[in-house]
């Protein structure tokens, strides 16, 4: 099994512990990956607000480096799959669009035909790697311990770019991971908010009192930690998490947030160190003792 | 087929906190919709039971409320296709706005903000003679913004509205944008000042896509969004961090390939705004502490050149 990898920039900036940690479970998994080094940034949605087509030709240009090698795409982060997905689904719906950007990309020698599939670890695990197979290898079953799901907006939203019409289950696949580690998914009616990273720089009180109302209420829930494939929801609910539970309910951070891979480590039996739970903001090591 | 409704109920009458979840089950043919099978329980079972709807044929937009956390047209949403195997469903009150009873929610904070923007033409003079003719092609962009039927389903799942009641929202900002985009309109520029706004404004949205997804009438609010601050940017209204923060985006990418999320987080707070510079000290530090400061020199995707000739094209074709 194998795949063009295309970790994100915050795997390789503000969260190398979900690149440590992915790289750890796919060596155990042997699922084999070999990274787009040449691929831009997605965009986040940042860039499309200001400049649409540089974020979509950027993309689409991914999607052809990919293409060329005939390997369907691996993400490690919520808002890259989507924003990658969206793109892909713009090219795919209007021809007139992507004979304009193949136009841009032609230079370079890439020309996309929109054959290209972009998933998430998330999804690869659970459609094509098997969550039986994957149950195999964790050793150290979690059970005792209760997550708290946080999908990130761009995992689900909007449905139809990201495939949901034909694989609408993709809406529970986080909780089956956590189930298949032996440890309890709670009902967590914020999984399918928004964390609040967009608009930290822009307006923080909004963002601090997302990261408070989530990670408070999912305390309240009874989760130990929260667990999320997005790299993004963790740098704000993990690093802001202090100042939001300060300012909105007068209590102090509380609530670890694993990153997916984390998760699954632990339940492998991987060293913690390698897998740099040690550089979270909020403290894991209650949490680890747990285990 | 049998169904199962859990609804949230409210009677004010009695006392502010006298909410409660009843359970119904009824029988109904498969293909009904939830409208159907509310009326259903109001006629037959419990007549208590407040509920709005009108044409039953989702063109007035009174019948949104909640099925299973997200907000519907529940005459355009068939139970089977929510609940095939007769799974409970979840009924709840619109979010976002004030209950009046049971599934009954006030519209009036909704046309409050749709009020705030104007909502008709201001052409600075009449037309000579007749009407205001304008082209198919300039009306086109219109036609997404047009459908909207004011059903408040954006507005109910709105996460910015959630913690903040001063956002303008995604119903009044695409209502908005059917009038900063008519040609008949004159004042393009004092809107587009407006709604650039640092306090509930355009930059204010999260771009979570919620509004996206629930809207029955495909108009994409968190899109119209979009159009307005690319707009907005284009009028020369950039003294917001919202501009900082997408400016800065763009720069560190066409530069580097990569986001540099150092500079994305010092340009986005404005490199002499002193006070929210000192604000990002404290994670900052933490950061370095614990190994998660992102690199100083950022991370360049291989042959980043590529990107900066693409972008570099871009801007020369525009």
């Amino acid at each position: 099994m194998k795949f063009a990898f295309y970790p994100g920039c915050v795997a390789r900036g503000g969260t190398p512990e979900l690149l440590s940690s992915s790289l750890a479970v796919l060596e155990k998994l042997e699922i084999e990956v070999e990274e787009l080094t040449k691929a831009g940034c997605t965009g986040a949605g940042v860039l499309q607000e200001k400049n649409p087509l540089l974020g979509d030709t950027i993309n689409v240009r991914t999607l052809a480096m990919a293409e060329e090698k005939k390997l369907p795409i691996m993400t490690l982060c919520s808002t890259c799959q989507g924003v990658l997905s969206q793109a892909n689904h713009k090219v795919k719906k209007d021809k007139d669009y992507l004979k304009k950007i193949n136009e841009l990309l032609k230079e370079e020698g890439y020309e996309y035909k929109g054959t290209t599939d972009v998933k998430h670890l998330l999804w690869i695990l659970v459609e094509d790697y098997g969550l039986d197979k994957l149950k195999d290898h964790f050793i150290k079953k979690l059970s005792g311990l209760s997550f708290a799901p946080f999908y990130g907006c761009y995992m689900v939203r909007p449905s139809e770019a990201l495939g949901f019409d034909e694989k609408p289950e993709r809406q529970m696949y986080l909780e089956k991971i956590i189930e298949s580690v032996g440890a309890t998914a709670i009902e967590f009616p914020g999984k399918f908010s928004c964390c609040g990273f967009p608009v930290l720089f822009i307006n923080q009180t909004n963002s601090l009192k997302m990261v408070s109302n989530h990670t408070g209420s999912a305390k309240d829930l009874g989760a130990d930690a929260m667990v999320t494939p997005c790299p993004l929801c963790h740098l704000n609910l993990d690093g802001y998490q202090g100042k939001a539970r300060k300012n909105n309910r007068g209590d102090k951070a509380d609530l670890p947030i694993i990153h997916m891979p984390q998760m699954m480590a632990l339940a492998m039996g991987i060293e913690t160190k390698e897998i740099g739970l040690a550089r979270h903001i909020v403290s894991t090591e209650e949490f680890v003792n747990k285990i | 087929m049998e169904v199962k409704l859990k609804v949230k109920r409210f009677d004010p009458e009695k006392s502010k906190d006298n909410i409660w979840y009843q359970d119904y089950n009824i029988d109904i043919h498969p293909s009904s919709t939830i409208l159907d099978a509310l009326i259903n329980v109001r006629e037959e079972v419990d007549g208590t039971l407040g509920l709005r709807c009108a044409c039953r044929a989702s063109i007035c937009g009174s019948c949104g409320m909640k099925v299973n956390g997200q907000a519907k047209l529940v005459c355009k949403t068939r139970v089977e296709e929510i609940a095939p195997k007769g799974e409970i469903l979840l009924i709840e009150p619109m979010g976002n706005h004030t209950i009046i009873r049971d599934l009954i929610v006030d519209i009036s904070t909704f046309f409050a903000k749709i009020e705030q923007i104007t909502p008709y033409l201001q052409p600075d003079s009449e037309p000579e003679t007749g009407e205001f003719i304008v082209s198919n092609e300039s009306m086109d962009k219109l036609l997404t913004e047009m459908n909207c039927i004011m059903c408040g389903l954006c507005v109910s799942d709105c996460t910015v509205l959630e913690v903040d009641k001063t956002f303008i929202g995604p119903a009044a900002l695409a209502k908005a944008s059917r009038f900063v985009y008519d040609p008949r309109d004159d004042q393009t520029n004092q809107r587009l000042n407006y709604l650039n706004d640092e306090q509930g404004g355009i930059w204010d949205c999260t771009r979570c896509m919620q509004c996206v997804e629930v809207c029955p009438k495909g108009v994409s609010p968190m899109d119209r969004i979009m159009d307005l601050r690319e707009s907005a940017i284009e009028i020369g209204a950039k003294k917001t961090h919202g501009y900082h923060h997408t400016n800065s985006f763009e720069k560190s990418v066409t530069a580097n390939g990569r986001l540099d999320e150092t500079r994305l987080a010092i340009e986005s707070a404005g490199i002499f705004n002193i006070s929210r510079l000192i604000d990002l000290i404290p994670v900052g530090l933490k950061a370095l502490i614990r190994g998660k400061l992102p690199p100083l020199f950022p991370h360049k995707a291989e042959d980043n050149k590529k990107i900066q000739e693409l972008a570099k094209k871009i801007k020369e074709d525009k």
